[in-house]
């Protein structure tokens, strides 16, 4: 791989410092100079979080129902049941994230050379 | 391995603290969690055509797994910088209120703002909940050598997973590179769902997720952010809701 394909292309980097660096870790510094004097449980911050985790939740569902690059190439039923057989895993295990993952994993790789 | 005790001599130096910190990633189940969680976004990163080095600053500069995977897929699937940039940074405000309760747990009355500066940058989750844990065992003087130890070890082990991710996506099998794309969501919902205290957080992530095909059929090019907000404001009408009844 050559340096010109491992740096990519320039605009790219400028669109991460803009669209992700910045606004992300202006949270950061607010709260490194604005620290104190804010409640953790405050209304707004439950909001807030709620639709940060909500974000986030449409984001995860986005790469299995829209998947990228080689997750496209296994069908829908085993993206779904994948996620599904992991998430019974999790709950029966008392959350263990491992366990889940794990599962998951193993249900679309069984699923796929099953399916030949 | 347990820290050495609050009065050992092991502390007196700032740079062993700052090592103790480095070795504490082998004590939690975590690192592991971490490990997997970006071994994904490098194989994220190399699917949707962004470059190693690409992938290796986001990891180094923005430094929050769920804002990585957000600004990759939404960039990656045409959005533009305004809306990733809002998508990203309504998934950061939850940075605020973690760094405000962290960093008194490293000040001392004579504690510049800049010396905590890394600290405040190297927060994130997983960082804060092992603070939660580690700190009360470091004398305080030496808590921001010791994070920036921990943070420092936690990163170069996302660096290296990102790196490995990168090369495996590019080089595997079809189905052994959908295996570890696959790391991505489901290390995240499960992870989300273990954090999720508060009914809010339950109801959130499951509408969330729900709403987004709903959302998309609409294709309006603010898939996520609509169905975010509608989940998430959902969400908090139940715990209003809640409270109100109680």
């Amino acid at each position: 791989m050559s340096a010109a394909q491992l740096i990519g292309d320039w605009h790219a980097l400028f669109v991460l410092f803009v669209a992700g660096v910045i606004p992300n870790q202006i949270w950061r510094m607010l709260g490194l100079w604005f620290g104190g004097g804010i409640d953790e449980g405050s209304e707004l911050l439950v909001w807030v979080r709620a639709v940060a985790t909500a974000i986030l939740a449409g984001v995860i569902a986005q790469i299995v129902v829209e998947p990228p690059g080689a997750l496209a190439s296994v069908p829908d039923s085993l993206r779904y049941g994948a996620v599904a057989a992991g998430l019974v895993v999790f709950l029966l295990t008392r959350r263990s994230i491992f366990a889940g993952v794990v599962a998951g994993e193993v249900f679309m790789l069984a699923g796929t050379w099953w399916l030949g | 391995m347990a820290l050495p005790s609050l009065d050992s001599p092991q502390w007196q130096s700032p740079w062993r603290a700052f090592a103790w910190g480095l070795r504490s990633i082998t004590q939690t189940i975590l690192t592991l969690v971490l490990f997997a969680t970006y071994l994904g976004i490098g194989a994220l990163a190399h699917d949707s055509h962004f470059s190693l080095v690409w992938a290796l600053a986001s990891t180094l500069f923005v430094w929050a797994g769920p804002a990585q995977i957000i600004l990759i897929t939404t960039l990656g699937s045409g959005a533009t910088i305004i809306q990733s940039a809002i998508a990203v940074t309504v998934s950061a405000i939850r940075l605020f209120p973690m760094v405000v309760s962290v960093l008194p747990l490293m000040r001392t009355p004579t504690t510049k703002r800049r010396e905590l500066f890394f600290a405040a940058h190297l927060t994130a989750v997983t960082l804060w909940v092992e603070c939660h844990r580690f700190l009360p065992q470091v004398p305080r003087e030496r808590r921001i050598a010791f994070v920036n130890g921990l943070g420092f070890g936690l990163v170069s082990v996302c660096l290296t997973a990102n790196t490995i991710g990168y090369f495996l996506a590019a080089n595997l099998t079809q189905t052994l590179g959908a295996a570890i794309l696959l790391l991505t969501p489901l290390s995240f919902l499960f992870s989300t769902a273990r954090n999720s205290r508060e009914v809010a957080d339950v109801v959130a992530l499951a509408l969330g997720v729900l709403l987004y095909p709903l959302a998309a059929k609409m294709n309006s090019g603010l898939d996520i952010l609509v169905s975010g907000l509608a989940a998430g404001t959902i969400a908090y009408g139940v715990h209003w809701w809640r409270e109100v009844r109680a």
